[in-house]
């Protein structure tokens, strides 16, 4: 440390500005420093990104793929800010999940505006030997770098010595001991980060000499730096984003030629690269065994992975979050939905006019329709987050593994499939952690099955309907039971979809699960807090975007009608209620229905109605079906708009007017078999923009979304009608 | 070359699959070429020495303690199998 700081002071940012370095640093030129951060997951490397950064973060898209490309500026030193790119965590610079090509496709275009200049590479100073594996690769690529020496704590404790001084000799690089976890050795390095770097002076590796004819063509052909990079070129042609097609040729001819293996040139590679990492730990760490009693890891998971224990704490688990997600969220939401109400009615009796009504019933109400949301997002993510940080996740794909693969899954579909239950749109962006493409898509494909929260208004209101609220076997609720039902229903469609696709989809490529078993550990807050933050901020500006132009585009088709058939509507309504003799207020909700009735929506749900009417849905619920395509939760909305419930009506009323509802023949429209036939539908059917959009980025085509919708449809369709005409 | 061909592996020799559990032995090979990339990364070295740790109430996955350091790895006792011991 000490040593760090002696070399350092010479370049300090002022000697580097005025001009003692032969090329300007990106600071002296008055841009933003670029510096990537790079590292094996568990590595520290979320926790250094946050210490760097703080809240000052900002979470985007690489260009063409979705994985999130989290930024952040840091304020490196009073004169100096620098812009931090968190790259995916990954084990080497040879990708193989959808997250890990986003690094290689980083590093490996010299030109693109995104080259950092230089990485910072975190290792766990625990497990320094399978770390330093990446480090030494990026090493070899050229680019300046710096070591962050992370969980020094942790190697201490399992006797680990680290001679700084000696790893630093060797490696060629700045090496800053630190915690991240606590924040030591931040300021350091963040002076480190400061100075102008150049690229390492030791060399790892060297590829075999039989390979340099074709490495040497490759990079002359690309004008590339150096040996390494022309290497990887030649490993991984097909992923790299930015290649033409030309070029990929070119490279693909020039490995078929020279007979290029590359499994095997990868193996040797590692190996070797392994051979030279044991040296250079040989000179800079020694261990000394200490005692030590068996790890409390170990301890906890003789419980928490027991055969019985393990899964009831799990299903506690799964418990707590659904109480969480569906009754605790339940207070803030209300305070939401009274707010916007509020803030609609005070709008509404101020002010007048089509754009005021485009106002408070298009926009405000569709930004309404996304904020409700973010408690339960918040609340789930929360979960979620600790079940990361303290490494319970991990246990759980353990466990749950080997039955999700007799369903054509992985143990880590488990963390979309539960996600699912409160919005497909995080969950299918969280099963990008699958790196089997099979094992993904199938995912991806069933997790919409899942009942999201959005599905619950429709759930309460058609089962308050038609279930009588009384209590079975003496404690259990009749509607609590009935819900109960419809959850497992979406779980069971679920699970055997995924059976049916394990069978129907082929692939050459293997499913894994290798991964690293981390130790248990307290959740650092500040990194769920981050997270939650950031996962609100996705939502409310990716998703958000979609359901409030989307809630302005039904409101337009609600609100208008061809010609002057809405006029008509209302004159007509007026002569009725004048006959009739109604209070001024039914008077203005039989016009909100007739006006309804004669839309361009309204249109809609009339020719809808040949289609649905097997299914006992009447013109009315076709409308309802085409809103809430938007977002299932509309539903409620457009059907209390339509039996003519003033907009702000509760729950209560809603069902009371569909209570009143007659058929031709006079009796309740809302029969048992009409309700259960739809809320089968909504159980199966792909109501939802969002999810088709996400998946559309996830899987990058529209194949899978619209195969999801015709296959979420048609099932939904068809349950449909066995139930309506079994129970009619 | 530690990585050896599926047809030229004896049929006797003992894979980290036919560990008791809390045993120990020393990694001799990786049996198949393509897992052997993602199991070198992970630390799956041929010398290092490998414990079984323990297995999940359904029996797979597996979780593996790796060389002197405490690093855990988890696998499926499939994969395990491609993992073959020194004798």
């Amino acid at each position: 440390m000490a040593r760090l700081a002696t070399i350092h002071t010479l370049s300090a940012p002022a000697a580097v500005a005025s001009g003692v370095d032969s090329i300007p640093t990106p600071h002296a030129r008055g841009e933003l420093t670029r510096i990537a951060l790079v590292g094996n997951p568990n590595s520290g490397k979320s926790s250094l990104f946050n210490q760097l950064t703080g809240l000052n973060q900002k979470v985007g898209n690489f260009p063409g793929v979705t994985v999130d490309r989290k930024t952040g500026i840091s304020q490196l030193t009073p004169q100096h800010r620098a812009e931090i790119i968190d790259l995916p965590g990954t084990y080497s610079l040879y990708p193989k999940s959808l997250d890990e090509k986003v690094i290689t496709d980083l590093l490996y275009d010299r030109e693109s505006a995104q080259y950092p200049d230089f990485v910072v590479v975190t290792v766990d100073a625990s497990n320094l030997r399978r770390n330093l594996l990446l480090f030494t690769q990026l090493a070899d690529l050229g680019l300046p770098a710096v070591l962050a020496l992370n969980m020094m704590d942790v190697a201490e404790q399992h006797g680990v010595h680290i001679d700084t001084a000696e790893l630093q000799q060797e490696l060629g690089v700045p090496v800053i001991p630190m915690n991240a976890r606590k924040g030591i050795g931040v300021a350091a390095l963040k002076i480190v980060m400061a100075q102008h770097l150049d690229a390492p002076t030791v060399s790892f590796y060297e590829p075999a000499e039989e390979l340099l004819p074709m490495i040497r063509q490759i990079r002359y052909y690309f004008n590339l730096h150096n040996d390494y990079l022309a290497l990887h070129y030649a490993h991984q042609f097909r992923h790299i984003s930015f290649l033409t097609p030309d070029q990929r040729q070119y490279v693909q001819e020039l490995v078929e030629q020279y007979g290029f293996e590359p499994t095997a040139r990868q193996a040797q590679e590692t190996i070797a690269r392994y051979a030279r990492i044991n040296e250079i730990l040989l000179n800079a760490v020694s261990v000394t065994r200490t005692e030590r009693n068996e790890p409390y890891s170990n301890k906890l998971d003789k419980i928490l992975t027991h055969r019985v224990w393990g899964y009831l704490i799990f299903f506690g688990v799964l418990f707590m979050m659904f109480q969480a997600v569906f009754a605790w969220a339940s207070y803030p939401m209300d305070l939401i939905d009274q707010g916007i109400a509020l803030i609609n009615s005070l709008i509404q009796t101020n002010f007048n006019g089509p754009l005021i009504n485009l106002l408070t019933e298009g926009v405000i109400a569709g930004l309404g329709g996304v904020l409700i949301f973010i408690p339960q997002i918040a609340l789930l993510f929360a979960f979620i987050a600790v079940l990361e940080e303290t490494g319970y996740m991990a246990r759980v794909t353990f466990m749950m593994d080997r039955i999700m693969r007799k369903f054509g899954l992985n143990g880590k579909s488990v963390v979309p499939l539960i996600s699912g239950v409160a919005c497909a749109v995080p969950a299918i962006m969280s099963a990008r952690t699958i790196e089997h493409w099979k094992d993904r898509i199938i995912t991806i494909f069933v997790t919409p099955l899942m009942s999201c929260s959005a599905r619950i208004p429709v759930y309460t209101v058609l089962t308050a309907l038609v279930v009588p609220d009384e209590k079975v076997l003496g404690f259990f609720n009749l509607q609590g039971v009935v819900l109960m039902g419809l959850y497992l229903l979406g779980f069971l469609s679920a699970i055997f979809s995924a059976l049916a696709l394990k069978f129907l989809l082929k692939t050459q490529e293997r499913s894994y699960f290798i991964m690293e078993f981390p130790v248990y550990r307290w959740p650092r807050w500040k990194n769920v807090g981050i997270t939650i933050v950031e996962k609100v901020k996705t939502f409310v500006f990716q998703a958000g975007k979609v359901i409030v132009a989307i809630s302005v585009i039904l409101w337009v088709l609600a609100s208008y009608g061809p010609g002057d058939a809405l006029d008509k509507a209302e004159q007509q309504a007026r002569v009725i209620a004048a006959q009739q003799q109604l209070s001024p207020e039914e008077t203005d909700n039989r016009i909100a229905s007739e006006k309804l009735e004669n839309s361009y929506a309204g249109l809609f749900g009339r020719t809808l109605e040949p289609a649905i009417r097997p299914l006992g849905f009447d013109w009315k619920i076709g409308i309802a079906l085409i809103t809430s395509f938007a977002a299932r939760e509309v539903f409620v909305g457009t059907i209390s708009t339509i039996y003519s419930v003033g907009q702000d009506a509760d729950m209560r009323t809603v069902q009371q007017k569909l209570a009143a509802e007659k058929d031709e023949n006079g009796q309740p429209f809302f029969t048992p078999a009409r309700a259960f036939s739809l809320l089968v539908f909504y159980v199966f059917a792909m109501q939802c923009m969002s999810t088709l959009a996400v998946v559309y980025r996830e899987t990058k085509g529209w194949k899978w979304p619209l195969m999801q919708l015709v296959y979420m449809t048609g099932l939904a369709y068809v349950s449909s009608l066995i139930v309506y005409q079994v129970f009619k | 070359m530690a990585i050896r061909s599926t047809t030229a592996a004896p049929t006797t020799q003992r894979s980290v699959k036919d560990l008791r559990l809390g045993e120990s032995g020393t990694i001799c090979c990786l049996q198949d070429p393509e897992m052997a990339l993602k199991l070198l990364e992970m630390g799956c070295i041929p010398g290092t020495q490998v414990r079984l740790n323990s297995r999940a109430p359904l029996g797979c996955p597996i979780t593996l303690v790796l060389g002197d350091e405490d690093y855990t790895l988890s696998l499926r006792v499939s994969e395990a199998a491609t993992i073959l011991l020194k004798n």
